[in-house]
């Protein structure tokens, strides 16, 4: 236990030792682009600047501005008011006043307005003859697929219907980026977006009028920590006023197109007549940096899973209650879903929008596999030999490892070559919360609905559990003892 | 010195061991003879402390079998099961030096004993740079032997020890384990369900039956003075298995 707590104060300080500014930026490819542009800024003023490009929806980001793991991100007025704060209505003035008392700042506006609004496809809502919210009252048949988030928000799905009296028969909840495929393959009808989308120009989409004004304002600025360093509040408050709407499409047209958010922040400065270079890394470079993180991820999850989970297969091999316990519980965390998992530990203290949160569900994820499979192993010697170990006179620490452990290393090494297999799989889900790896460019490939930038991180990533499973099993000539390979 | 009083053992509703009491002597070898589930096992191991009594006690060169005594005691016995009981995972040679490493004894002590254990129980050298699967089960019970007579105990307890092997093997391990038990006289307990074998290596022979002591004595006591009926028709069962 005490080593555990010594490499987690380890991650810890690796984790706070640069001080670095740093931004977070939603799942969607706006957010990316205005996050590479608060980067650059703040680099330009002569700090050092990280981008957690796409860590999750408002709650995560929120979370993570308050809890102080980023220190700037881009939002819009009315999530502000409606979904953080839960005041609508509140002019810039009221939410500055109220952001204050979390120790939050808001810069000006950016100059754009980018709202929700429904989109259809132009063919199909002409020949429907449908031009405006309003008229979807009377096409109840029509399949709706909006974003999860949409479907949930207080100025959104539910009241958007109540509001305009609408009732649809199907209604499910899509990511946003295959929701375009969908909508472009006929697959839905209807869906969410943003109105400064570069898809609505790219599939020929119809925004839906909103008639009756349903949708509030959402203004673009930035959020930023009170004890944010005062160059980068000065920095990224320099860009109010400075992005319209028909410049953020284009911006957003050229991430989707050349599926590079550092190439369409640079467009921004180039446009101004600004120093335009806007730090960038070749592909091996980053594919480089994404495994170097992927492997820490999974080797210090899984380092601390084989440390907690043998003894604790130990303590579950003996029978009684405390057995089952472990071994139910540590079954029970395997059936949680990633993301769920997650979300649960997210709102811990000292935890947190982090690579630790990311290291720790891994490892819980890791336990399984090793325990159930030290367990196993143990209760399979044959009692005879258990007893020719006692009668022998050695102590049990000593019978534990000299000759129980060893005898139950084959099946030991198969749990951990397991977890570690499943784990290189999974640490893909931290780029969720911006601890990195190679789900980063599965994350952004998918917002920006880019198979390239997905298999840029699925390749080397299948590649890499390949990796470890030789690597195993050339473990295994090591660790399991000659005798157990001979007998067979 | 081995001395037992009154144990008595139970699994649920089966009787292992009811209040049996029984000594044995310094010097002296006896054989353990019974039907099969009559309690000849679980006596040999609440000996080693593997089996705690319900009622009795335990007491091994005067000393008194407890949670703290044990592990003492047990390097005061050497215990062989059917088929030596070797640890797959080791060469024969590490399961026979395991507790005399274990115990810190010079390595060239430990090499004049495996020498001398190798001439006593007659096993080429070479052998134990084996693992056990890859020897035949008299090989591997003339190692589970080695390793019983490292720390050159005073007590030998052998539980079936010749039970799987081929009647060829079985009786020059036979010949071996006499030669073994005359040399060095040590206080010798076995298990068998072998009559002629109890009386060609025993001087005393204890028939159970259900937990509980039928008779003791010679070969001759039994054949001359049986306890009860069930001794002759004991007796009379070994037999026909001979004549055939
Ligand atoms: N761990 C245990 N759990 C339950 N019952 C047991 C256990 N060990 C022994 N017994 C029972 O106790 C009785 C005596 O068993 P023991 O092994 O001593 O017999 P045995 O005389 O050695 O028989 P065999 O000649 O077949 O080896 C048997 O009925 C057996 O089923
Ligand atoms: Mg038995």
């Amino acid at each position: 236990m005490r080593l555990w707590a010594a490499v987690c104060l380890m991650i810890a300080a690796c984790l706070c030792a640069a001080q670095t500014v740093s931004i977070g930026s939603k799942k969607f490819t706006e957010s990316y682009v205005l996050g590479e542009i608060a980067k650059k800024v703040v680099h330009d003023a002569g700090l050092d600047a990280e981008h957690k490009q796409g860590m999750g929806a408002t709650a995560i980001l929120w979370e993570a501005l308050e809890g102080g793991s980023i220190q700037i991100y881009p939002e819009y007025t009315g999530t502000i008011s409606e979904e953080i704060l839960k005041h609508p209505g509140l002019d810039d003035e009221g939410l500055r006043r109220e952001l204050k008392t979390h120790g939050i700042g808001m810069t000006g506006e950016l100059g754009f307005n980018n709202t929700y609004a429904l989109v259809m496809k132009r063919g199909r809502a002409a020949a429907l003859g449908i031009h405006s919210i309003s008229d979807l009252k009377n096409h109840p048949n029509l399949t709706a697929g909006p974003t999860h988030e949409f479907l949930e928000r207080k100025d959104g799905w539910k009241p958007l219907a109540e509001r305009y009296g609408f009732h649809l028969a199907s209604v499910k909840g899509i990511d946003h980026a295959l929701g375009y495929a969908a909508l472009n393959s006929g697959q839905i009808d209807l869906k969410d977006c943003y109105s400064t989308d570069a898809e609505i120009q790219k599939y020929d989409l119809t925004v839906l009028k909103d008639d009756l004004g349903f949708f509030p304002q959402y203004k673009a600025v930035y959020l930023y920590r009170l004890d944010t360093p005062a160059r980068a509040i000065q920095a990224i408050s320099s860009l109010a006023g400075t992005i319209s709407e028909p410049e953020m499409i284009r911006l957003n047209a050229e991430a989707g197109k050349t599926k590079d958010y550092a190439t369409a922040a640079s467009m921004y400065f180039h446009d101004r007549g600004l120093n335009a270079v806007v730090a960038r890394e070749s592909l091996a470079q980053k594919i480089a940096r994404w495994t170097a993180r992927h492997l820490e991820l999974v080797g210090i999850s899984l380092l601390l899973a084989i440390i907690v989970g043998i003894p604790l297969g130990i303590v579950a091999s003996r029978p009684g209650p405390l057995g089952s316990a472990i071994l139910g519980l540590t079954g029970i965390v395997q059936t949680i879903p990633s993301l769920a998992l997650l979300a649960l530990l997210v709102p811990i203290p000292f935890l947190g929008i982090s690579a630790g949160t990311a290291i720790v569900a891994l490892f819980l994820y890791s336990l399984l596999p090793i325990v159930r499979n030290t367990a196993t192993g143990l209760q399979s010697i044959p009692p005879p030999l258990k007893e020719a170990a006692a009668a022998l006179g050695l102590e049990p620490g000593a019978r534990l490892r000299k000759i129980y452990l060893p005898m139950a290393s084959r099946t030991i090494l198969a749990g951990i070559k397991t977890s570690g297999i499943i784990n290189v799989g999974t640490a893909t889900i931290a780029a969720l919360i911006g601890a990195g790896g190679l789900g980063e460019p599965i994350i952004s490939g998918l917002a920006l609905n880019d198979n390239q930038t997905i298999l840029e991180g699925a390749i080397p990533a299948a590649i890499l559990a390949i990796l470890v499973q030789l690597l195993f099993d050339a473990m295994d000539r090591y660790l399991i003892p000659k005798g157990l390979r001979a007998g067979g | 010195m081995i001395e037992l009083a009154g144990v008595s053992k139970r699994y649920g509703a089966t009787t292992a061991l009811s209040s049996l009491s029984i000594r044995f002597g310094d010097h002296e070898t006896t054989a353990l003879i019974g039907p099969s589930g009559c309690g000849k096992s679980t006596l040999l191991r609440m000996i080693v402390g593997l089996v705690e009594p319900d009622t009795g006690v335990v007491e091994v060169d005067g000393e008194r079998l407890t949670a703290r005594t044990e592990q003492q005691i047990r390097r005061k016995i050497g215990y062989v099961i059917q088929d030596g009981g070797l640890f797959p995972h080791w060469t024969c040679r590490q399961n026979v030096v395991v507790m005399a490493a274990h115990l810190k004894t010079p390595p060239a002590d430990i090499e004049q004993r495996v020498r001398e254990l190798c001439e006593v129980t007659r096993l080429p050298a070479e052998m134990l740079d084996r693992y056990p699967a890859e020897l035949s089960g008299g090989q591997r019970q003339r190692v589970g032997l080695m390793r019983a007579l490292m720390l050159r105990p005073n007590i030998l307890l052998l539980d079936e020890p010749l039970a799987a092997l081929d009647p060829l093997v079985r009786s020059a391990l036979q010949d071996d384990l006499k030669r073994l038990f005359e040399t060095f006289g040590q206080t010798v307990v076995m298990v068998t369900h072998d009559m002629g074998e109890a009386a060609y290596l025993a001087g005393r022979i204890v028939l159970m039956r259900e937990g509980s002591i039928v008779q003791d004595g010679s070969l001759e006591d039994f054949q001359i003075r049986p306890a009860e009926p069930f001794v002759a028709e004991f007796l009379n069962a070994q037999r026909r298995l001979v004549a055939l």
